[in-house]
């Protein structure tokens, strides 16, 4: 099987955002880049299936800080290729983002032919699109979403997933390859990679380097940020007083409001 | 162009979701703001009964394939893609939830326009739409202008209360048609219905926790009923599993397990780091704890100092009072 | 007497018989003891040929002082009389085996030197009253972790044998030689027998333990050398593989183990057992998955707390850490890790700490002070401060790691920190097997130390006080733990003991500070100076009982155990004593799980638990406002 995984890093929540003085971008300064998590998990689930029915697993990446540990750690956990969109300015919409990985896989000749095509479902910056629906469009190719499993099929034409649902519900799809799949959760959580075989692979291995494919469309943005604030945190729970049955009819009230009811 | 203002009634296995009453009510002001209607478009196969729930809306645009039965993506942008070209309305808000997810962004890809997803509110300014997003994992929040006469808007839950979109007049309904090509595409084979017997805390949208200040099993027995009238499931402090009143399984925390429910309801639980740990990101948690001073309280959304064991009976009742 | 070894028996000299007899003996014994040392051969080497005076030193006390056993008084004893018995009578056997073999010597036999015989005579007696202290021990009174073995039955009658007929035999040597030779010939063929069993029993020991404690690890500190794991026999250290040899199955590291005395799989004798049957096994098998998931389970593996409870007790130098560790990084190494440790780790490589928390706020806890301690990377200083994650990300430390600043600034220390410069220290890390990540944050920790200034680094926690001492290399000068330091801040009349506190309470002895680095002394002097009634636990000093936390526990999943939990036990070791009110801790780690404990034992309203630290702040600035940081 011939894996694709896409993979885009993201701000990592756990430093404070700030807000550059344009107000309308994040301040890079402090930004700590992470892989989208996600996309890691498309990254556990092809590395499964490569496992299982062999092949080749290849990891396409957007160039941004940090992203080249990420890759090496892929080869480290055994993907056999990775390669880095080099060349752009930065700062992308995920619109632009997928745009740009499905130029490169559709005329990267050594890409093909491919099965199909893992990438994280959502990631926390997807502000103007999702990749996975861009790329199935583009490509032409079946796309499903919310995936937690993939399990190839005996004729090697399908595989079938498991998607979520609501409520704990799931369904099972037949997915005739190639196809998009937005990945939810990999079977099993992200492999640990010890430093040592990460620091290995930095010796041992090469990312190759694409350049940034130009885009009919231009690559765009067909929305404008005009700003960008912290949402006030209180820090602390909003207090409800009262009797019980008063406090009780106010809980209900809340859980009614989030749908829960 | 009608320019009107589209919500996408999101309909599963037959029974409208509540996000389709959260985009109702905001998409029915945003249309009063503009001056345009508010139309709902109802997709799917054998569900045009469905409708007369959206009298919120001016009226009730109705397609039924039967590629439409099962909630799909490509499905589902196809028709509205057609019926967008067709009738050319201002703005399609789509839900950003687990069944429609996907289908904004192939919307917005097969008629150009632009997409805004996690929008959680959107308002009319001189004649536009503004959208205020929820971005970072809500760490940010950002107001966005889209370019052009088409958005498509990717609607986050919680955007208005339900009820709001609720009426009880009977909308004038539409019906469209649409073909599909013929494409190879995904085909559900099956749902998979939750084990009921064996509870993966993991996958509750509902907790109830509970943890020393629930003194004993009895009380544990008591929660259990609470939980079973939210639909949701028990799960408890390290202490109470220690005692035996829950299983290992039930422990959230460090040593536990990790979980996210869309509530989670803790009693009588202190809120320590390690416990923490495992449950703070649940979107809502509301604390009931006897001490005001309960660190639960400072990631809690909604506290009340009370005896838990006041709480849970007339909750429950609550509860029970409101689903009938 | 005649000369056995001349007389004739069925018309062959007794020394033909001798011969037969030894041939046969040494024959068996060496063909097994090859076998073992062949083993040993094929197995990764580890040198362990350096500082042999030292090694000599350590082997005059625990071998021939027999110092470990002698912690236990009553079997110690009794096991040092043995084991001399057994010298002097190994001695007296190649004596008259030598003499016996070559009758020709112009020598007497041992027994026939008056001085040789008193000394047997009286280490006989000795010998045997010891083994019924020891028999009695095994059979009547046995303590946990001794089995009643029939291996151990049939060592214990051989000896008594072995005793028995040597002084029967001088007893009868005037009245009546007939039964004197003959009970030479029962005390040479048993011992010669004793031989040819010994390397087949369990009880190798007696061969084994003395090259064992020769070749013990002089610097308690459980890393094996560099690897990538080990699950198949070869992948060990023959020094690995040696301790299932010299292992005597007595218990001892059982009972002082954290985890086995919590009802958890792991037991630190068993996996020794385990150690001893692969040794034994007659081929090395390479294929399937080794002795993780064969012999011993996962659950063993990651149960051990790295206390060195069981090394520092063992009596024949046996190291239990090191092989565990060498299991834990062959998991490692295929990914086989629990989600919470997985998590911890990437957090420690993300973000060097292992609270998942943004570097930018490790100091965070210094913005309620009145002063803002210097940054040891911009400013000179005479003592880095290395604060330790505990200390600097967990909400129930901050009054500790905040009564430490003020106290340093009272005593006019000249100290700083690193903010975010500094990373976790690695010592966890490295014992869960994660050497990669220790290389990196040791390198890391390095980077820093090599921007800032200072002489001497003081640290909060124990851990991290033996990675930075002992296992960051020589060149980071003096580094101290902060009872040391606060010890010698009094003495140099640099703080002054204000009010004395007048409470009882007890110590508990971390095991990174105690056990690991010998600091006993220095936090008993300060809450002596400070008024402290000091009341020891039984279990003290190097005996002290692990809380638990150790070894990257901390970071893992709760395994069901049938016990109580290490902290818990711990607390009503403290709470039993008269009069304790207070349990004192200098290990940020010590102070969490133990007021968990407190909670799960419902024995808050019994005890607290204090850092040193927060008393030696009521003694020193006894009204000085305290600013107390809201959590
Ligand atoms: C290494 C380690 C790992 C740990 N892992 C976990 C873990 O995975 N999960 C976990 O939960 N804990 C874990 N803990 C334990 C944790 O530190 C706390 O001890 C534990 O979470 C406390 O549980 P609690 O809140 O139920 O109890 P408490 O802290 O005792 O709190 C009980 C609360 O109930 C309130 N209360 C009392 N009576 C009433 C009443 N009638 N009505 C309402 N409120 C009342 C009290 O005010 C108090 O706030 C771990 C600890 C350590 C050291
Ligand atoms: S390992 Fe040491 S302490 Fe443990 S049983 Fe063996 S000899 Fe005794
Ligand atoms: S180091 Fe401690 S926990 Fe580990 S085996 Fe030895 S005694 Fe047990």
């Amino acid at each position: 099987m011939n894996i694709l995984v896409l993979l885009r890093m993201v701000p990592d929540v756990v430093e404070e955002l700030e807000i550059a003085p344009d107000g309308r971008t994040l301040d890079t300064e402090y930004l700590r880049m992470i892989v989208n998590e996600s996309d890691d998990h498309a990254l556990e689930q092809a590395l499964i299936l490569k496992e299982r029915k062999g092949g080749k697993v290849t990891v396409l990446a957007l160039d941004a800080p940090d992203v080249d540990d990420v890759l090496f750690s892929a080869v480290a956990k055994g993907a056999d290729r990775v390669m880095k969109i080099e060349g752009g300015d930065g700062g992308v919409t995920t619109r632009a983002a997928a745009g740009m990985f499905a130029e490169i896989i559709r005329n990267e000749k050594d890409l093909q032919p491919f099965d199909i095509v893992l990438t994280g479902v959502q990631a926390i910056d997807d502000l103007d699109a999702l990749v996975a629906p861009i790329l199935s469009h583009r490509l032409g190719l079946p796309y499903l979403a919310i995936v937690t499993k993939v399990t190839p099929d005996a004729t090697g034409k399908s595989v079938t997933a498991i998607r979520e649902f609501a409520g704990g519900v799931r369904g099972e799809f037949d997915v005739p390859l190639p196809a998009v799949l937005g990945i939810q959760a990999a079977e099993k959580p992200p492999r640990y990679v010890p430093v040592a075989k990460v620091r290995a692979a930095m010796k041992t291995s090469k990312i190759e380097s694409i350049g940034v494919p130009t885009m009919a469309d231009g690559g765009q943005p067909l929305l404008d940020v005009s700003h960008m604030r912290k949402p006030v945190v209180s820090g602390h729970a909003q207090m409800l007083d009262g009797e019980p049955e008063d406090v009780s009819k106010k809980l209900a009230g809340i859980f009614t409001e989030r749908g829960l009811l | 162009m009608s320019g009107n203002i589209w919500i996408v009634a999101e309909q599963w296995r037959g029974k409208l979701s509540e996000i389709t009453f959260e985009s109702l009510a905001l998409g029915r002001e945003v249309a009063d703001g503009l001056g345009v209607k508010l139309q709902a478009v109802l997709l799917g196969h054998d569900v045009q009964n469905l409708s007369t729930s959206l009298g919120m809306a001016d009226s009730v645009i109705y397609v039924d394939h039967t590629e439409l039965a099962d909630p799909g993506a490509s499905a589902q942008a196809s028709a509205l893609a057609q019926l967008v070209r067709q009738q050319k309305p201002r703005t399609v808000i789509v839900p950003l939830t687990n069944v429609s997810l996907g289908t904004g962004t192939l919307l917005g890809e097969q008629v150009g326009a632009p997409v805004v997803n996690f929008c959680k509110d959107l308002r009319a300014a001189d004649g536009h739409i503004v959208a205020d997003c929820v971005l970072y994992g809500g760490k940010i929040e950002a107001t966005v202008t889209p370019r052009g006469d088409l958005t498509v808007i990717g609607l986050w839950p919680g955007s208005r209360p339900p009820d709001k979109g609720r009426s009880d007049r009977n909308p004038p309904v539409e019906t469209q048609t649409v073909t599909f090509a013929d494409q190879p595409s995904v085909k559900l084979r099956s749902y998979i219905e939750p084990d009921a017997s064996d509870v993966d805390i993991t996958q509750q949208d509902v907790l109830v926790a509970v943890g020393r200040g629930i003194q004993s099993q009895e009380n544990v027995a008591l929660a259990e009923e609470l939980a079973a009238s939210l639909g949701g499931a028990v799960c408890g402090s390290r202490p109470v599993i220690d005692q035996g009143w829950l299983p290992l399984s039930r422990q959230v925390g460090k040593s536990g397990l990790n979980v996210k429910p869309k509530l989670y309801l803790a009693l009588g639980i202190s809120g320590a780091p390690e416990h923490l740990e495992g449950m703070k990101d649940a979107p809502l948690i509301v604390a009931v704890n006897s001490d005001p001073d309960a660190p639960i309280f400072n990631v809690a959304h909604y506290g009340v100092v009370a005896d838990a064991m006041d709480m849970i009976p007339t909750l429950k009742e609550t509860v029970l009072a409101l689903r009938g | 007497m005649h000369d056995p070894a001349a007389a004739e028996y069925f018309g062959l000299p007794g020394f033909a018989y001798l011969w037969l007899f030894a041939l046969v003996s040494f024959f068996l014994f060496g063909r097994r003891v090859w076998r073992y040392i062949q083993t040993l051969i094929e197995a990764r080497n580890e040198p362990r040929w350096d500082q042999i005076p030292r090694r000599l030193g350590v082997f005059g006390l625990d071998v021939l002082a027999q110092r470990k056993l002698l912690r236990e008084p009553v079997i110690g004893v009794a096991h040092f009389l043995i084991f001399w018995a057994f010298v002097v009578f190994a001695v007296s056997f190649f004596w008259n085996l030598i003499r016996g073999l070559l009758p020709f010597l112009p020598i007497p036999y041992a027994d026939d030197v008056s001085w040789m015989a008193a000394v047997l005579t009286v280490m006989g007696v000795l010998g045997l009253a010891a083994l019924i202290v020891a028999a009695v021990r095994r059979y009547i009174f046995p303590p946990a972790g001794l089995e009643k073995s029939g291996d151990a039955t049939l060592i214990l009658s051989l000896i008594a044998i072995v005793l028995l007929t040597s002084l029967l035999g001088q007893a009868t040597k005037e009245s009546s030689p007939q039964l004197a030779q003959a009970l030479w010939w029962v005390h040479m063929a048993t011992v010669l027998g004793f031989l040819a069993y010994l390397p087949y029993s369990k009880h190798l020991h007696l061969l084994a333990s003395p090259f064992g404690v020769l070749f013990g690890a002089l610097q308690p500190g459980g890393i094996p050398p560099p690897s990538e794991g080990a699950s198949f026999r070869d992948d060990f250290t023959w020094r690995q593989l040696f301790s299932g040899l010299a292992c005597a199955e007595c218990g001892r590291c059982e009972r002082g183990c954290p985890a086995f005395q919590s009802g958890e799989p792991l037991s630190p004798k068993v996996l020794m057992h385990h150690f001893k049957e692969l040794v034994r096994s007659p081929s090395l098998v390479r294929d399937g998955d080794g002795v993780i998931g064969n012999q011993v389970q996962q659950e063993d593996i990651w149960g051990c707390r790295t206390c060195l409870a069981c090394m520092d007790r063992c009596p024949v130098a046996n190291e239990h850490i090191p092989i565990i560790v060498e299991m834990r990084r062959f998991l490692i190494s295929q990914g086989t890790v629990d989600a919470h440790l997985q998590s911890t780790l990437v957090n420690l490589t993300r973000y060097g700490n292992s609270f998942g928390a943004s570097p930018r706020t490790r100091a965070k806890w210094t913005q309620n002070l009145e002063f803002k301690p210097k940054d040891a990377r911009k400013e000179k200083v005479e003592y880095l401060w290395f604060v330790g994650d505990y200390a600097s990300f967990d909400a129930r430390l901050q009054p500790v790691v905040q009564a430490t600043a003020r106290l340093f600034h009272e005593a006019s220390l000249d100290f700083g920190i690193l903010y975010d410069g500094e990373n976790n220290s690695g010592n966890d890390v490295r014992r869960v097997g994660e050497e990669g990540l220790f290389d990196m944050l040791r390198e890391k920790n390095r980077h820093a130390f090599d921007k800032s200034s200072f002489d001497r680094i003081v640290t909060t926690d124990p851990h991290s006080f033996q990675a930075l001492k002992n296992e960051y290399g020589e060149s980071n000068g003096h580094v101290q733990h902060y009872t040391q330091l606060v010890d010698h801040l009094i003495d140099d009349g640099k703080l002054t003991v204000g009010k004395r506190l007048g409470i009882k309470a007890t110590y508990h002895d971390p095991c990174y500070l105690g056990r690991y680095n010998g600091v006993y002394d220095a936090p008993r002097r300060i809450l002596n100076r400070i008024g402290v009634e000091m009341v020891e636990m039984p279990r003290n000093r190097a005996d002290s009982y692990c809380c638990g936390a150790g070894g990257g526990r901390i970071w893992m999943e709760d395994v069901p155990c049938s016990k109580e939990r290490p902290a818990e036990s711990r607390v009503r070791e403290a709470a039993a004593l008269p009069g304790v009110e207070t349990l004192v801790v200098s290990c940020p780690k010590d102070l969490v799980m133990f007021q968990d404990a407190l909670k799960t034992t419902g024995l808050e309203d019994k005890l607290v638990v204090k850092d040193l630290v927060e008393l030696v702040e009521q003694s020193c600035r006894p009204d000085k406002e305290r600013v107390e940081c809201p959590t």
